[in-house]
C-alpha cells in the first residue's frame, strides 16, 4: 500500500479553517451519515430537519432535549475531571450505576425526611457511592500501576452483575415480579422544573456542576495541579506537586460526579432502579468530554448537543421510520470527524514533492 | 463416571466459550504489540457478529457470512489505523468511537432489516465436528465447531510463530517497542502498524461471527456483552504472548462454563448465579495486580509515531 504523499506541518491552521470547524464537521458528518438515511428510505435533508431543527421548534421536545442531556452533562464532566489529570477513567458507566444503587436504597428510607434535606442526603449518597466504586481501580493505578483503562472497563461489567443480582433477588418487586427496585419516597424525588414535563431539578444540579468544575479547573491551585499532572507526571513531580494524591483525587471526584448522574436518573426520571437505567451514558460521556476539548463549559455545551441528537433521533424515527440508532451512528461519526479536525487545526497539509 | 462426564462436558463448554474471546484477544495482541491499544474491539466483534449473520442470511452460506465478518473487521481495523497511526489521535477515544460507531451501525441495520420483533430471527448455525464420537469422554470434548479447532490448532500457533519466528513479527514488535529505532533500521512503521491493525480487526470480526454463526445461530443486542473488554484484559494477563493468552482464555472460559453447567443443573446455590458471571472479571483484576509489576507493556503503546 502506498501512503499518500502529504505532509503535516505543525504551524496552526489558517484562521478561516479554525472558525469554520463546527460547520465543516457537521457537513462531513451529514455527508457520511446520509448514506444510512437513504438506506432507511428517507430524504437526508428532511431527516436532518427532524434530527436537529424540529426538536428545538416546540416546547415539549425542547424540554426533552434538556432532560436527555442531564445525565450526559454529568458523565461528560466526570470524565473531564479524570482525563484532565491524565487518569483515563472509562468507568463512568459503572460509577453511574453505583450512584443509582445508593439513590434507590436511600430513597426508600427517607419518607420522614423533608425534601431539601432528603435531596442533600441523596446527592451525598450518590456521590459517595460513585467515589467508592472508583476507589479500587484508582488505588490500583496510583499505587500498583495497574492500567486503569482495563480495570474500569472490568468494574463496569461487574457492577451490572451486582445490579442484576440485587434486582432479581432482594429487590425484586413482590407484586409484579419485575426486576426493579421499590419506588423511592416522594420526598426523595427531584422536583419538576416545568409542570407537565419530565424536566427535573437534576438539570440544575448538572449545570451547577459544570460551573463549579470549570471554576475549580481554571481558577484554583488544585485545578492547576490537576492540569500539571495531566501534562506530564515528571514535570509535575519536579514542580513539587504530589502526583499520586492529585491523580487519586481526580479519579475519585470523577467517580463521584458520575455517581450523581446515576442519582439524578433514579430520583428525577425513573423513581426506581432498573438494569437498563443507562444506555451507555458513561461511555458517551467520554466522547462528550473529548468533543468539548476537556474544557468544562464546552463539555456542557457538547452534552446539550448530544441531548439534541438523542431527541432528534427519536423524532426522525417517528416521522420517517429511520431506525433510532441513527443517533448513535451520528454521534460516533461526529466524534471521529472532530478528532481529525482537532488535528488539522494544529497543522497545515503540505504536498510533498 | 458421572464426575468424569461432568468434567468432559465442562471441558467441551470451556473450549466453546473461550473461542470467540481468544480470537479477539489474539487480534488485540497484534495491535498492542505494534503499539496500538484498540478499544474498538467490542464494537468490531459486535458488527462482525451482525455482518456475519446478515450476510449468511442473505446469501444462504455461513462461510460467505464469516468472510463478510472478517472483511468488515478488517475495514474497522484499517479505520483504527487511519485514526491512530496516520492522524495520531488519542487511542482510547478513537477506539471507543469505533466501538460506538460499529455498535450503532449494527443496531441500525438490524432494526432496518429485521424490525423490532421480540423473537430474534435465526439461521441454521454451523454444525459441530465430531471426531472420535464413539470414544467416551474424549468424544464429548472433541465435539466442537470447526472454527474452534482452527482457533486453537492453527491461529494461536500461527500467531506465535508469526510474532516470534518471522521477520514480519520482529518488525511488529520493533515498531511497538521503539518506533524511532525501527524507522532508522529501515522499517516502515506506518505500514507495519496498518498491517497489524488489519489482522487484529479481521480476528475480532471472526470472533464476533463465531457467536452469531456457530454458537447461537442468531443475532441479539447482548451477543457480545463485554467479551471484547475481557479479551483486552486477557492480553495483559497473557503478557502479549499468544500462548499465555490462550491459557488465560481457558481460565476465563472455565469459570464461565462452570457457571453455565451449575445453572443448567438447576442447583439451588446459596449465592446468586451472577457471582459466577462476575468472578472471571474479579479474577482478571487480581491477576492484573499480581502480574502488574512484571507486565512488560510494549514500550510505545499509546504513542503515535511522527517522523520529525
Amino acid at each position: 500500500m502506498v501512503l499518500p504523499k502529504f505532509r503535516l506541518e505543525k504551524t496552526g491552521a489558517p484562521f478561516w479553517f479554525r472558525t469554520l470547524t463546527p460547520v465543516i464537521t457537521l457537513l462531513i458528518t451529514f455527508i457520511l451519515t446520509s448514506g444510512l438515511i437513504l438506506w432507511g428510505k428517507a430524504n437526508p435533508f428532511q431527516a436532518y430537519y427532524y434530527f436537529l431543527i424540529d426538536p428545538l421548534s416546540n416546547r415539549v421536545s425542547f424540554l426533552e432535549v434538556l432532560v436527555k442531556s442531564t445525565p450526559l452533562i454529568l458523565t461528560g464532566i466526570a470524565v473531564t475531571v479524570a482525563f484532565v489529570s491524565g487518569y483515563y477513567n472509562i468507568g463512568a458507566e459503572g460509577q453511574l450505576y453505583a450512584g443509582a444503587l445508593a439513590a434507590a436504597w436511600l430513597g426508600t428510607r427517607l419518607e420522614a425526611v423533608p425534601m431539601p434535606l432528603a435531596m442533600l442526603i441523596m446527592l451525598a449518597g450518590g456521590f459517595l457511592a460513585g467515589v467508592l466504586w472508583a476507589l479500587v481501580p484508582a488505588l490500583l493505578r496510583v499505587y500498583f500501576r495497574v492500567d486503569e483503562v482495563v480495570t474500569t472497563l472490568l468494574t463496569n461489567s461487574i457492577i451490572l452483575f451486582i445490579v442484576s443480582a440485587i434486582l432479581n433477588g432482594p429487590w425484586r418487586d413482590p407484586l409484579s415480579g419485575w426486576p426493579q427496585s421499590p419506588e423511592i419516597a416522594e420526598s426523595a424525588r427531584l422536583p419538576q422544573l416545568v409542570p407537565r414535563s419530565r424536566l427535573h431539578f437534576g438539570f440544575v444540579i448538572a449545570v451547577l456542576t459544570v460551573f463549579i468544575v470549570w471554576f475549580v479547573l481554571t481558577r484554583t491551585s488544585f485545578g492547576l495541579k490537576l492540569r500539571a499532572v495531566g501534562l506530564g507526571k515528571e514535570g509535575a513531580r519536579f514542580a513539587g506537586i504530589p502526583v499520586e494524591r492529585t491523580m487519586l483525587a481526580a479519579a475519585l471526584i470523577s467517580g463521584g460526579i458520575a455517581g450523581i448522574a446515576g442519582y439524578v436518573e433514579v430520583a428525577g426520571i425513573q423513581y426506581h432502579l432498573i438494569s437498563a437505567l443507562s444506555p451507555g451514558y458513561g461511555y458517551t460521556g467520554i466522547i462528550i468530554a473529548t468533543m468539548g476539548g476537556l474544557n468544562a463549559l464546552a463539555v456542557g455545551a457538547s452534552a446539550l448537543f448530544f441531548g439534541l441528537v438523542d431527541t432528534g433521533a427519536q423524532t426522525v424515527s417517528r416521522a420517517l421510520g429511520v431506525p433510532v440508532y441513527l443517533g448513535e451512528v451520528t454521534q460516533a461519526t461526529m466524534l471521529l470527524v472532530i478528532l481529525g479536525m482537532f488535528l488539522l487545526q494544529q497543522y497545515r497539509i503540505r504536498r510533498v514533492r | 463416571m458421572i464426575a468424569a462426564m461432568f468434567i468432559a462436558t465442562l471441558a467441551a463448554a470451556t473450549l466453546r466459550v473461550a473461542t470467540p474471546i481468544l480470537l479477539a484477544a489474539i487480534g488485540e495482541t497484534f495491535a498492542e504489540r505494534a503499539g496500538v491499544l484498540n478499544l474498538g474491539i467490542e464494537g468490531t466483534m459486535f458488527l462482525g457478529a451482525f455482518a456475519g449473520f446478515y450476510v449468511a442470511d442473505l446469501s444462504g452460506s455461513l462461510w460467505i457470512g464469516l468472510a463478510a465478518a472478517i472483511a468488515i473487521g478488517t475495514v474497522l481495523g484499517l479505520l483504527m489505523a487511519f485514526l491512530s497511526v496516520t492522524l495520531g489521535v488519542n487511542q482510547h477515544v478513537a477506539g471507543l468511537g469505533i466501538t460506538l460507531l460499529a455498535g450503532g451501525l449494527a443496531l441500525f441495520a438490524f432494526r432496518l432489516n429485521y424490525g423490532g420483533s421480540s423473537t430474534p430471527p435465526s439461521i441454521e448455525p454451523f454444525e459441530r465436528l465430531s471426531p472420535l464420537a464413539d470414544v467416551p469422554l474424549l468424544g464429548t470434548i472433541l465435539n466442537q465447531y470447526a472454527l474452534t479447532y482452527v482457533t486453537f490448532l492453527v491461529i494461536v500457533p500461527l500467531a506465535w510463530w508469526l510474532l516470534y519466528r518471522t521477520s514480519f513479527g520482529l518488525k511488529i514488535r520493533a515498531v511497538g517497542e521503539n518506533p524511532e529505532a525501527a524507522d532508522a533500521a529501515g522499517i516502515n512503521v506506518f505500514r507495519i502498524r496498518y498491517a497489524a491493525l488489519a489482522i487484529a480487526g479481521a480476528l475480532m470480526g471472526a470472533g464476533g461471527a463465531f457467536l452469531s454463526l456457530a454458537q447461537l445461530g442468531a443475532f441479539t443486542h447482548g451477543i457480545i456483552s463485554g467479551r471484547g473488554w475481557v479479551a483486552i484484559a486477557l492480553v495483559i494477563f497473557g503478557n502479549w504472548n499468544p500462548l499465555k493468552v490462550l491459557l488465560g482464555s481457558l481460565i476465563f472460559g472455565g469459570t464461565f462454563a462452570l457457571q453455565l453447567r451449575l445453572q443448567a443443573m438447576g442447583l439451588q446455590l446459596p449465592i446468586p448465579y451472577e457471582t459466577f458471571l462476575a468472578l472471571p472479571y474479579v479474577v482478571t483484576i487480581i491477576a492484573l495486580v499480581i502480574a502488574g509489576r512484571q507486565a512488560s507493556y510494549p514500550a510505545a503503546l499509546l504513542k503515535p509515531y511522527r517522523r520529525e
